[in-house]
């Protein structure tokens, strides 16, 4: 039973362009979706498919060459898209965090894990160090580090890859932040630990009521994890809806692609099933419709930008859907 | 980025050190004393020229080169083992008390030097980094071209030129009086003493800041593009802190080692400019007696050098591991 | 596959239009190409001197010692005019820095080009050979950059004396260890890539791994190097010859110039001193200035 609340965060038609030496990139191309607070979303795309662009378009993080060019993104009502760089700072950190790839780089290596805590909790909240000593280490201990006191003092470097993301994760949870993005999170860690991590996200997030937007490439981890899903391709969001509806019964040939691919729903002794061909460079995109070259359904009409197909809270981008709508 | 290890706990390594420390400077004294032995004849040059044959022959008996090479190598080595590397012929005094007498002023020298350029250096470099296409940076980055390329002794005559000559604002040679702060003897510490000392050090100087410049801009870009730097900003720090801490102590690591070792460059090539201003440290020492054919001067100053140059590697080495907590801890574990 | 003829036809092409990409990415940075331009002229104005020259400075019977000490601009009694002055001898300047170019640039790029032979030389051997070879070679390299080049420079010249071969040599000391380190460099990541083919064939295979990836491979970080040495090495000469080592009076290079002008700077007679000194910061801030551009250009980890 939902309140009509608005949503927590509101994304609609959100570009971001790169200018490289060959001319300027459409990595993010008009993507839009909502989330609700407490809501999971798994935003699923290979590499290149401009998922993580926007993640960090969201937060304002997109360095030249890159910026963001139009589109609207709106946090609990507020427009976010065209602020300072102030006025983001004082939400970044706090009311949305944001959880890095590879905790090896994330983590500044020459300063210990203290410091690098401590200081997010200084930078948004006037508190004694010792105050931030201390909710740093109930952080540490909420994501399960053992004796978080000892670990404190140390350095990145003396963490196991899986130990580095919890920190990062505690770092997110520091100020209880409504929305966590969390671009890949996993894929630089071994399998065991990936579900381990997937695990605690998880407990934590329903225990502390934040929205969680997990960007991967990786369609089972959303499907264990999310409520809705949205699929990427190319710089644009092909499909989305409610999780077990869109992996049941997907509208869009390339979901389906993806779903047919995944080792464990192919049959024994026959040649797995993959998409054929390879994804467009960002600046080669075909005309209309992106995925026209590698779909079994294209014909011509696909050369026209595909509209869009929508049904209750579930929608996709093409001329000819697998389930009608 | 650079991952040292000090494989061995400290005792070890700095035993070690001293043992490679005592190889090189034997080396390094083999190879002058036997180059040197062949160069000319300090007795011509040391001994009034209308004496005669039998004058000359007590000289070079007193000055001991009338002994075979290896005699007088031996003889070094024996006097090199008491802290004693040879008397000048010139000064006729030990070698290594004429050349510590000069040694403060070029220390003096090569500190003020080292101090302008780090000062200037630093916090232009980082803003030519990150600021990398302001008007600013374009500047700092062509002139720094410039001052690596000129030459340090032109620009020393430039400078005399300038500031003595046409304008008359500082004195163009030798070294002001000296005044005692911190129980450190030194003309620096009061503007009579540090207005002849401003020209030399500026000259010193330059090159290395153009240097400082270009390797703090390289270091900054470099970081600047790392993923901890992001997340900083992620995590809501402000922009000081992200540059001041996070960025700075990355920086730092590379940029201490660097000017560890410039400094010894700079006591190096205090030699032009200790001749080009008259001033009178170790360096001008050197080139009169390279001149002067005074042996054992140039045999011992080459020491001395060495000597600091692995001195100061040394406390370059300790320093990193200092601060780069990826190194500190190996050998603790 | 397509015919040899139609993949050699391929092959040119391409070969040209790598060439050409690489001149004119070089060609982004105006700075680079004007000091490319700058870089040409000095040389040819160096090689041209004899032919170019109002006067022979060398030439004792040319000189007229009443014409010593004149300001630039003024004019002989032949008509002739001198335009950058005259010295202490009454030697035309303009002349005289035109044949101090030629020395200065000769002894720097023989030293260059001798030390990154001998030095690449060293560095290839010692990846090739690795072991014990490698690890003393390296050693040695590494003491070598340690000290520093003047005062290697000033002992070698003090123990060898005065001559243009000399100061060669003195200055190919100096150099080598920077091109065997970034021959090595280069060397080893062969090493590593054609360890099994290597393996595979025997000695005629390995001259080929080096003629046809090594150098290729290694050519780029080399010419970097090249260029910061040749700079540092035509600097190094002209501040030894300052201070009186390496160079004879009769064949002055720029720095030798520029001691001869040193005692009259306290007169104003600046133009002695000066010019000389400009034609010098010219030839090496052009030389810089390629480099710079040379190494940004080669090097696409900066890529922005």
């Amino acid at each position: 039973m939902s309140t009509p609340a608005a949503p927590l965060l509101e994304v609609r038609d959100l570009a971001t362009e790169f200018a490289t030496r060959e001319g300027t990139v459409r990595a993010v191309d008009g993507v839009s979706f909502t989330l609700e607070r407490g809501q999971i979303l798994g935003l699923v795309g290979e590499s290149g498919s401009g998922k993580s662009v926007t993640g960090f378009s969201i937060l304002g993080l997109i360095d030249p060459p890159g910026r963001v060019v139009a589109g609207s993104v709106r946090f609990d009502g507020q427009e976010l898209v065209g602020r300072t760089e102030r006025e983001l700072r004082s939400l970044r950190g706090r009311r949305i965090a944001m959880i890095f790839q590879d905790p090896m780089m994330t983590l500044n290596p020459v300063l210990s894990v203290e410091t690098q805590m401590i200081e997010t909790v200084l930078a948004h909240e006037r508190v004694t160090r010792a105050a931030a000593r201390a909710r740093a280490v109930a952080a540490l201990a909420q994501v399960g580090i053992a004796s978080p006191e000892e670990r404190l003092r140390q350095y990145p470097h003396q963490f196991s890859g899986g130990m580095r993301q919890r920190v990062a994760i505690a770092i997110a949870l520091l100020h209880r932040p409504e929305l966590i993005i969390a671009d890949e999170p996993t894929t630089a860690l071994d399998v065991t630990v990936q579900g381990q991590i997937l695990a605690q996200m998880q407990a934590l997030v329903r225990e502390t009521g934040s929205a969680l937007m997990w960007i991967t490439h990786d369609l089972a981890v959303v499907a264990g994890l999310a409520q809705r899903v949205a699929v990427m391709y190319a710089g644009r969001i092909v499909e989305q809806g409610p999780v077990g509806a869109v992996l049941d019964a997907p509208w869009h040939p390339y979901t389906r692609g993806l779903l047919d691919s995944v080792p464990a729903n192919n049959v024994r002794g026959v040649p797995l099933r993959q998409i054929a061909g390879m994804t467009p460079a960002p600046g080669q995109l075909p005309a209309g419709c992106a995925f026209r070259p590698r779909c079994p359904r294209a014909d011509a009409r696909c050369i026209e930008e595909p509209p869009l197909v929508a049904g209750p809270a579930r929608s996709a981008l093409c001329h000819h859907p697998l389930e009608a709508a | 980025m650079r991952q040292r290890r000090l494989a061995s706990p400290m005792p070890v390594f700095i035993l070690r050190r001293l043992a490679q420390t005592l190889v090189v400077l034997f080396a390094t004294s083999l190879i002058v004393f036997v180059g040197l032995y062949h160069v000319g004849d300090p007795v011509e040059i040391l001994v009034n020229p209308t004496a005669d044959q039998a004058e000359k022959e007590r000289a070079a008996a007193a000055l001991g080169l009338d002994r075979p090479l290896h005699e007088q190598y031996f003889g070094f080595l024996k006097g090199a083992a008491t802290g004693n590397l040879g008397q000048s012929f010139v000064y006729g005094r030990p070698a290594l008390e004429v050349i510590f007498e000069r040694m403060p002023a070029t220390l003096e020298l090569a500190a003020l030097a080292m101090f302008i350029a780090t000062a200037l250096g630093i916090p232009l470099g980082l803003y030519a980094g990150l600021k990398p296409d302001s008007w600013g940076a374009r500047t700092i980055m062509a002139a720094s071209v410039v001052g690596f390329s000129l030459p340090t002794f032109w620009i020393g005559l430039i400078l005399i030129l300038v500031f003595a000559v046409q304008l008359g604002w500082l004195p163009s040679t030798g070294r002001g009086p000296t005044t005692e702060f911190l129980g450190i003897t030194s003309s620096l510490w009061h503007w009579d003493g540090l207005k002849y000392a401003l020209l030399p050090a500026i000259n010193l100087a330059l090159f290395k800041l153009a240097l400082i410049i270009r390797l703090t801009r390289a270091q900054v870009r470099e970081h600047s593009l790392q993923d901890y730097m992001k997340f900083a900003r992620a995590k809501g720090l402000s922009r000081t802190r992200i540059v001041g801490v996070h960025l700075f102590k990355n920086i730092l690591i590379p940029l201490v080692t660097v000017i560890g070792l410039e400094l010894g460059s700079v006591i190096a090539f205090a030699v032009v400019t200790e001749s080009i201003f008259a001033w009178p440290g170790m360096g001008k020492l050197v080139i009169d007696s390279i001149f002067q054919l005074d042996r054992p001067v140039v045999v011992a100053y080459l020491m001395v050098i060495v000597f600091m140059f692995i001195l100061i590697n040394l406390a370059v080495d300790l320093l990193y591991s200092a601060l780069d907590p990826r190194v500190r801890l190996d050998a603790a574990q | 596959m397509p015919p040899n003829s139609a993949a050699t036809a391929a092959q040119a092409p391409a070969a040209e239009s790598r060439f050409a990409r690489f001149a004119a990415e070089y060609a982004r940075s105006r700075l680079a190409l004007a000091a490319l331009v700058a870089l040409v002229l000095i040389v040819l104005l160096a090689l041209l001197a004899p032919w170019i020259a109002p006067q022979n400075p060398y030439d004792l019977a040319t000189l007229d010692l009443l014409d010593a000490r004149l300001p630039p601009g003024s004019h002989a009694a032949n008509g002739m005019t001198y335009w950058l002055g005259t010295d202490g001898q009454g030697r035309d300047m303009l002349s005289a820095i035109l044949y101090g170019l030629r020395v200065s640039l000769y002894v720097g790029l023989a030293s260059g080009a001798i030390a990154l032979t001998v030095g690449s030389l060293i560095g290839v051997l010692a990846a090739f050979t690795g072991g014990r070879f490698e690890q003393f070679v390296m050693r040695v390299v590494d003491v070598q950059l340690g000290f520093p080049a003047i005062l290697v420079a000033l002992i070698l010249l003090a123990v060898l004396g005065k001559g243009v071969d000399k100061i060669i040599i003195a200055l190919v000391t100096v150099q080598w260890a920077y091109y065997a380190r970034t021959a090595r460099s280069a060397a080893l990541v062969e090493r590593n890539k054609e360890y099994i083919e290597a393996a595979r064939g025997l000695g005629l295979s390995r001259a080929r791994i080096v003629l046809r990836h090594l150098l290729p491979n290694a050519l780029p970080p080399l010419i970097v190097v090249g260029t910061v040495q040749v700079a540092h090495a035509i600097a190094l000469e002209a501040t030894l010859s300052f201070l009186g080592l390496g160079l004879p009076t009769t064949e002055p290079s720029l720095g030798l110039l520029i001691a001869n002008g040193y005692e009259y700077l306290m007169s104003g007679k600046y133009w002695i001193s000066v010019y000389p000194g400009v034609a010098l910061l010219a030839t090496i801030l052009s030389i810089n200035l390629v480099g710079d551009q040379l190494r940004d250009v080669l090097n696409p980890r900066l890529a922005r």
